[in-house]
Order: C-alpha cells, then sequence, then structure tokens
C-alpha cells in the first residue's frame, strides 16, 4: 500500500501541474484507486511513479482516467427509474421544453436510459440530455452508445423491473459481442467534459442526475456540489442521486423537499 | 482458545461472513447487551434484491442500534452498521464511513477483503476482525491486513459453521488469534466490551 504522505505529493503534484484538484476527494477510496494503478502499471518505486505522472501528460491523463470509478448500469436500481417514470417524467411532460443534465453520466448507460424513457412518454422529441464527465474516455464510449452484450440480459431485467414494456431488443443491434443503442435515442445528448470541482454552472435545467459520484468527494466538496446544482436548477426542478447519497448535510432543508421514498428532491423555492 | 492476546482498547468490531453467516449472526447479535464501548460493522455478501431484509432482521432482533448507512455516517461506538448491498464499505480517518462503487473483488461488493483492509488502516490495534461462515475465498486477505496492522482476528470455528469454507481458508492461511463457535464469540464479545 501507497503511504498516505505519498497520496498527499501526487494529489499536489497534480494540481500544480495539470490543475486538477483531487484534494477534497475521499481519502480512503482514492488511496486504493491510486494503489490499483500504481501496481496495475508495474511501478515498484512511488517517485518513479510521482515523476512519470509530472512529466508525461499522456500517463497523467491515464491515472485520472484509472482512478475515477467508471462503474455503471443501464437502470441501476430500478425502483428508482420506476419513480421517475411514474412520478417525475409527467410533471416535466408539461413543460414546452425538458433540460436534463446527467453530471459523472461515466460511459452513458443511465443517459440511454434515460433517453428510453422519455421515448416511451412521448417526450424525448423536446428534450435535451447534457451528459457530462471529468473522465473524457468515459465520455468517448458514451457518445458511441455501443456497451458489453454480456450486460444486456441484466439490463433487460432492469428495465423490466423499471416498468418498462416494449421488448427492449428492439433498442440496440447486438453485433461482435456488442451492442449499439439506435442513433435516435442518442439525437438529443450532449456530451461533454465538466468536472465538478472547477467548473461553474452552465445552463438552468428541469432534472439533474449526479449519482454515485458525490460518494467520491468529502463533505466540503459534497456542499460545493450541491450549491452549484442548486444553481443549475430551475425552480421545481428535480435533483436525484445515488440510493446512499443525500443533500442532508449540504444545503437548507427548507429549499428542497425530498420526493417519495427515492433520493429525489424537488426545489421548492429560489 | 489459540492464544490469549489480550484485547484492550477495542473501538470497531468488523463481522464478515457470506453463505451461512446469517444464522450465525442471529446467533450472536440478539444475545450482545446494550450499551457496548465499541461499533459492530457488519459486512455480509447478499442478493441486490434482499437490500432492506438484512437490516430489519437484525434490527428486529437485537438491542444494540442498528444505524443506517449512508455515505459518510460518522461512525459511533455503541451502534450497529451494516454495508449495504452493492457498493464497497470503506473507513475514512475522520472516523465516517464512505461507499464505493469500484468493481466487485472475489465476486463480491461489498467485499470483506475491501473492508477489512480499509478498517485495518484506520483502526490498526483497536479493530477486532471476525470472520464467519461461507463459501468463499474473501475476508482471508482482509484478516491478514488486521493482523499486520496489530489488531485481533477472530475466525468462526468451522466445525460450528454452516458453510466452513470460508473460515477454513482463513484459518491455513493467517494464524488467528480465536477460533471460536457462535456462543465463544459472544462471550468473546461480552469480554471486551467496556461497559460491562
Ligand atoms: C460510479 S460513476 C457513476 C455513473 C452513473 N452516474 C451511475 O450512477 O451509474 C462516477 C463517475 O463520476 C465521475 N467523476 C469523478 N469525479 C468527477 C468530477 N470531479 N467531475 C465530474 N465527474 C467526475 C467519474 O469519472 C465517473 O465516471
Amino acid at each position: 500500500m501507497i503511504e498516505d504522505i505519498e497520496l498527499e505529493t501526487l494529489i499536489n503534484d497534480v494540481y500544480e501541474y495539470y490543475g486538477f484538484d483531487f484534494g477534497s476527494y475521499s481519502r480512503a477510496s482514492l488511496k486504493r484507486r491510486v494503489n490499483r494503478v500504481f501496481y496495475l502499471d508495474g511501478f515498484k518505486d512511488f517517485p518513479d511513479f510521482l515523476s512519470k505522472v509530472r512529466t508525461d501528460p499522456e500517463y497523467c491523463k491515464r491515472m485520472i482516467d484509472e482512478i475515477t470509478v467508471n462503474v455503471t448500469e443501464m437502470f441501476r436500481d430500478p425502483s428508482f427509474y420506476l419513480t421517475l417514470r411514474k412520478e417525475i417524467l409527467p410533471l416535466l411532460g408539461t413543460k414546452p421544453f425538458i433540460r436534463i443534465w446527467h453530471a459523472g453520466c461515466s460511459t452513458g448507460e443511465e443517459v440511454y436510459s434515460m433517453a428510453i424513457m422519455l421515448k416511451e412518454a412521448g417526450l424525448l422529441h423536446k428534450s435535451i440530455l447534457y451528459a457530462t464527465d471529468i473522465n473524457t474516455t468515459v465520455l468517448e464510449t458514451a457518445k458511441s452508445g455501443i456497451f458489453p452484450l454480456r450486460m444486456i440480459k441484466d439490463y433487460a431485467d432492469n428495465y423490466r423491473d423499471s416498468g418498462g414494456q416494449q421488448d427492449f431488443s428492439d433498442y440496440y443491434i447486438a453485433n461482435y459481442g456488442f451492442a449499439k443503442f439506435n442513433e435516435s435515442l442518442s439525437e438529443k445528448m450532449v456530451f461533454s467534459q465538466h468536472n465538478l470541482v472547477s467548473d461553474t454552472s452552465f445552463n438552468e435545467f428541469d432534472l439533474i442526475l449526479c449519482r454515485n459520484v458525490l460518494i467520491y468527494f468529502d463533505n466540503n466538496l459534497q456542499k460545493r456540489v450541491v450549491n452549484l446544482f442548486d444553481d443549475s436548477l430551475a425552480v421545481l426542478g428535480f435533483l436525484a442521486l445515488g440510493t446512499k447519497e443525500t443533500i442532508k448535510y449540504s444545503i437548507s432543508q427548507t429549499k428542497y423537499k425530498q420526493f417519495a421514498k427515492e433520493k429525489i428532491w424537488r426545489k421548492i423555492k429560489e | 482458545m489459540e492464544k490469549n492476546k489480550r484485547v484492550t482498547n477495542c473501538k470497531v468490531v468488523i463481522i464478515g461472513g457470506s453463505a451461512g453467516s446469517l444464522q450465525a449472526l442471529l446467533q450472536i447479535l440478539p444475545f450482545v447487551e446494550k450499551p457496548v464501548s465499541f461499533a459492530i460493522v457488519i459486512v455480509v455478501h447478499r442478493k441486490h434484491s434482499d437490500e432492506q431484509t438484512l437490516e430489519s432482521l437484525i434490527a428486529l432482533k437485537s438491542k444494540v442500534i442498528v444505524k443506517d448507512v449512508e455515505d459518510k455516517v460518522k461512525l459511533e461506538s455503541g451502534y450497529i452498521y451494516i454495508a449495504p448491498s452493492n457498493y464497497h464499505l470503506l473507513f475514512e480517518r475522520n472516523e465516517t464511513l464512505s461507499l464505493d462503487t469500484s468493481e466487485k473483488i472475489n465476486y463480491s461488493r461489498p467485499s470483506i477483503d475491501v473492508s477489512f483492509e480499509s478498517a485495518a488502516e484506520i483502526y490498526g490495534d483497536q479493530l477486532v476482525g471476525i470472520l464467519l461462515s461461507g463459501s468463499n475465498s474473501d475476508g482471508t486477505v482482509g484478516l491478514k491486513a488486521i493482523q499486520t496492522a496489530g489488531g485481533i482476528t477472530v475466525v468462526q470455528n468451522p466445525l460450528s459453521a454452516e458453510m466452513s469454507f470460508m473460515p477454513n481458508n482463513a484459518i491455513l492461511h493467517t494464524h488467528p488469534d480465536y477460533i471460536l463457535s457462535t456462543d465463544e464469540i459472544l462471550e468473546f464479545l461480552k469480554d471486551i466490551n467496556k461497559e460491562e
């Protein structure tokens, strides 16, 4: 295991040399991730690793790609999607135009899940889905809409459990171990790099999803990011987090009302 | 009892298990009397679908209160914490718990190894790790980490375990401080409880 002090040196250097600030990431997870890439790439000596990161921007990018946790699924936590489908989308559907932000979208499975639900609700044509992540490699996958075929059975089950009634296989074409999702789903998606630590609000949204991203941040950064979402959310808009995340420690509870039993909050005043 | 390494100042007892461990937990936890001078953290493998049943069952049966584990919850002595399914459970320096959705380890999320290693790093010799029944090898590496960091390790006696593979594997590869039946584990917990 690398030492705490080594991790702190790395964090400082990555910030100084490249401007990416991991100083407010939860240390337990970050340390495991750095440790993992250190051994994965065959380093024996911490100073070697550090100097590689400092001098080789390509390698630093690889390291950042590897330390971010990109594990995701389509329709992850079906009951969450069921609530979106049954309760949130009908409310959003009354608007002339629906703006959604997936912050920390990873390889995009969440975004395609949303597009499928919007399509089925007859709302996709008037929606726009912004999907952002700090990691540009995962954004490339997200843009392509190509996911491993071996996951599709689980996704089809999740889809059904989330209230989906169509034939899930109509949404993709299977080929050589991959499923390519229909372009009609991705037409309304805009992918771009956005760092929740340092970038600002870029639009006003009706629904922001940021699931399983805040768990990697410490309380202070969580607070800042929730406030960034608050700045980016229209009144009566919704904020959705992962099943074990909360805004409780981050923002005044008089401004937000939790929706159903899910981790969905509605902004009730400016 | 194997050796008699004394537990002097235990802050956290972390318990791992897989198949057959629920039965063991239910032979132990309901009989732990309040108040307890340490936090009890439980990391067991389970299906995604039993999300709340384990929590509810343990909360119902035990006198010690079960705290809901959300990200960054404070870890306090006197309570039981149960790792939620589909997340790894990690320990932070400021005595909070954090969650992580990274790849499964030993086909498991939560992985016992991951939580044991993380707890060992933070709590060192103030940690007791207990490994119960199960049929895979998760937990062995974690127990080793606890030992190296100066903590105390306990393995359920394979003869009393519904599934002996997990405890056997740990006994084979580490030298646990104690190998105990569930009744003895209960006694052990009473012994290390400073509040009694
Ligand atoms: C576990 S994935 C979550 C994917 C999806 N939202 C879900 O719940 O399945 C976490 C994502 O957060 C991204 N992330 C981490 N730090 C970030 C930051 N500072 N700004 C934006 N995204 C970040 C990671 O690159 C990763 O893709």
